[in-house]
């Protein structure tokens, strides 16, 4: 008897023993029917597709599981578990609504990017290059202490101890390097802002 | 020669699923050999 002519109990006592085309053909006779099923539920292709690969996996993992108590029944059993995982489907659909775009209304009016674009990033690194280079430009001693208490963030005590030199004079340098900043930045005019 | 009206039936697509989403079914069957080991089932996905 052809493979395709055996009865459905037939077919899944073969795959159970490993013959994996009886399930193909198990498949093949009764995937219109299932799947008209699930789609006339779901109304959905993509989720009706899905519906039956996870019907057919829990299908598979109970035969090959040998928890399977053939009755004559296979259809029925089969369906039922469909049945079942539109049940979870719609149960997850409300968990989880999903809002497509309107025009009305649009889900980017609610969610922001706060992140830098591309641009501003450029902009922002351009920036701190020129303020590099004018830092280099300051004498020796503006250069230290400002380099010091910006990008090390240390103290003004820290950096007289570390300088040997009074927290005045730290403090004093400091003021002088940003007041020369300001003079080359207006004297090229530079501009610094993003 | 009187006319011929054969009046065509309308036929319903048949409602089926992709050949991608039962290719994989099959292919996971392939695969899948589930162990008994007591009282526990082991799956195990031969790639």
């Amino acid at each position: 008897m052809a493979i395709n002519q055996l009865p459905d109990d037939l077919l899944v006592k073969n795959y159970i023993d490993g013959d994996e085309i009886a399930l193909e053909v198990l498949i093949n006779r009764h995937q219109s029917k299932i799947y008209g099923f699930i789609y006339s539920k779901v109304l959905d292709r993509d989720i009706a597709n899905d519906v039956f690969q996870d019907t057919f996996i829990k299908v598979i993992k109970t035969l090959k599981g040998r928890a399977y108590n053939e009755e004559g029944k296979f259809l029925p059993w089969v369906m039922r578990i469909a049945h079942n995982l539109i049940i979870d489907t719609f149960r997850k659909g409300k968990k989880m609504p999903m809002n497509r775009e309107t025009e009305e209304f649009s889900i980017f009016s609610y969610m922001t990017d706060n992140s830098p674009n591309i641009e501003s990033q450029i902009i922002t690194e351009q920036v701190e290059n020129d303020l590099l280079k004018l830092i280099e430009e300051l004498p020796d001693d503006q250069k230290q202490v400002l380099k010091m208490r910006i990008y090390d963030d240390l103290s003004f005590k820290e950096i007289a101890d570390l300088t040997d030199v009074s927290i005045n004079t730290a403090l004093g340098r400091m003021r002088y390097a940003l007041m020369n900043m300001r003079r080359m930045i207006e004297k090229n005019q530079i501009v610094l802002t993003n | 020669m009187a006319k011929l009206y054969t009046k065509k039936t309308k036929s319903t697509p048949k409602m089926l699923p992709t050949k991608e989403t039962v290719n994989f079914i099959l292919s996971y069957s392939k695969a899948l050999k589930i162990v008994k080991v007591g009282n526990e089932d082991y799956e195990l996905n031969a790639n």
